[in-house]
């Protein structure tokens, strides 16, 4: 009977250790291969870093699906108020010729471009969905410059993973991998159906991120931050969205 | 050694007394992990849906286009007209995670039941209808007993009657992966990967309404099942799906 509940306490013993040890493996692995979010941590680290790694895995080089034309919602909805600050409004009044997106970090030559600069540069679009998480959406013609383009003009420096992008609406910022950052239907978009971009919907400037829930699309950008770790940006879980109770990572 | 030969008789003396287990230590533990993230799910769910209790077909679906329907309840959203004059509190953020965590959960545990369901033949003994009771008048008996809410007794008290066996194979089969699957057609990071999975739908606003309409199947099952235990003995039922013997011995007594 003892020598039963001895190997009992064994195998079980060993069965413990073994998984505990497997899975620091797992998460030292993970941690390598970029499959752990910002906002592991926490009463539901375990299922975003599940969805984060999955999605991830599943979902590198796919596109986002696009539409026919006949797709495209009448009218493309405006979420909230448009913005209204007061050094915004200058700037609109002046038709934003002096906007400026800013780039920093992790880059071999820190720059700034202005909207015209951006439009100068090959203009890509694509008629998508975008999606809120409140459950609603529409399809939009998005038209703007790449996101990989222009973080190829500054040289982003080899040990980069992500790329941080705030909004000139305060407390609005967010971060993408380099999977999505360098993805091609990633823009800095500046138009939406044939014409200019909106205040309402995020003009003069929009990060367009349509394999992601529509908020990771912050408007009105101002910076992007090239950088290798998210622990020096707000509370540090990767975007403002954490720190209100959303994931980072939105791809579902 | 010997020992243990000692503790099986005087085990099989008891046994004699005792009910066979009626469910498997595997099947409860998956049971009631199902049975925590299935509330779990549903509170979520609807915490998820009042930010947005309109459905639309199709594609793409908001407050500026006709709504296949909605709900008659207030929003946690400013910008969803309802009619109301207040705005409920947003509980969407903690929600959307839980959802997730509880579907992984929920997913894993329902992929491990279903594969060692399989292979340990509870699937083709205990869900799977007898060859026998595959006609009409068996199923019309077993209608006609549920209509009456008579109680079955005797042994066929403890073996899924044909009605039974139908339901959970639904639910197993065509609830469950129909659920997870309208899920993930609202994602748009997995529908880059898989687009035919929405388009089948007809739509990414398709899929949410179908994802709406099911889990009510579902809600809708799970208030049948408990109405169904409490008619055939509630404490025994229980019992028997926690401690995996129903023990009818003290019952009688």
């Amino acid at each position: 009977m003892s020598k039963v509940s001895r190997r009992k306490l064994f195998t079980t013993g060993f069965g413990m250790a073994a998984g505990a040890s497997g899975l620091v493996v797992v998460g030292k692995v993970a941690q390598n291969y970029g499959l752990i979010p910002p906002d592991h941590g926490g009463l539901y680290g375990a299922g975003e870093t599940l969805t984060y790694a999955a999605q991830r895995l599943l979902t590198n080089h796919s596109m986002a699906r696009e539409f026919p034309r006949s797709e495209i919602s009448k009218k493309p909805f405006a979420n909230g108020e448009p913005y209204k600050d007061a050094a915004f409004l200058r700037l609109q009044e002046n038709r934003f010729v002096d906007w400026r997106l800013s780039v920093d970090g992790m880059v071999a030559r820190p720059a700034s471009f202005s909207l015209d600069q951006l439009k100068s540069y090959p203009a890509h679009s694509h008629i998508t969905h975008l999606a809120c998480e409140e459950g609603w959406s529409y399809i939009a013609e998005w038209t703007g410059a790449r996101l990989t383009y222009v973080l190829d003009l500054v040289g982003v420096l080899p040990h980069a993973r992500y790329v941080v992008y705030f909004s000139m609406e305060k407390g609005w910022w967010d971060s993408l991998d380099m999977a999505d950052a360098l993805h091609p239907q990633t823009f800095l978009a500046y138009g939406l159906n044939g014409g200019e971009l909106p205040v309402g919907n995020g003009g003069p400037l929009r990060m367009r991120v349509p394999r992601q829930l529509g908020y990771k699309s912050v408007k009105q950008i101002t910076r992007l931050t090239v950088t290798d770790n998210l622990k020096a940006f707000g509370k540090g879980l990767g975007s403002a969205a954490p720190e209100d109770g959303y994931a980072w990572y939105a791809g579902i | 050694m010997a020992d243990s030969a000692v503790v099986s008789s005087s085990v099989a003396a008891v046994a004699s007394r005792i009910e066979p287990v009626r469910h498997s230590a595997f099947v409860r533990i998956t049971h009631w992990t199902t049975t925590l993230c299935f509330f779990a799910l549903l509170v979520t769910g609807i915490e998820i849906l009042i930010s947005h209790p309109r459905f639309y077909w199709g594609e793409a679906g908001n407050v500026n286009t006709q709504a296949l329907f909605k709900l008659p309840i207030p929003a946690s959203r400013s910008t969803v007209p309802t009619g109301y004059g207040y705005v409920l509190p947003d509980q969407n953020g903690w929600s959307r995670a839980l959802h997730f965590q509880s579907a992984w959960v929920a997913v894993l545990t329902g992929l491990l039941y279903v594969i060692s369901s399989l292979v340990n033949g509870h699937l083709r003994v205990d869900l799977a209808p007898d060859r026998a009771h595959l006609s009409w008048s068996a199923f019309s008996t077993a209608i006609a007993n549920h209509v009456r809410l008579r109680p079955l007794n005797g042994s066929d008290a403890w073996s899924y009657n044909l009605l039974q066996r139908l339901t959970y194979l639904g639910v197993i089969f065509i609830l469950f992966p129909l659920i997870i699957w309208t899920g993930l057609a609202m994602s748009p990071a997995v529908m880059s990967a898989f687009p035919g999975m929405v388009s089948v739908l007809g739509g990414q606003q398709s899929a949410r309404t179908i994802h709406f309409f099911v889990s009510g199947f579902l809600l809708l099952f799970v208030v049948v099942h408990i109405s169904m235990i409490c008619i055939a003995g509630f404490k025994s039922r229980m019992r028997a799906m926690i401690t995996g013997r129903p023990d009818t011995n003290k019952e009688d007594a």
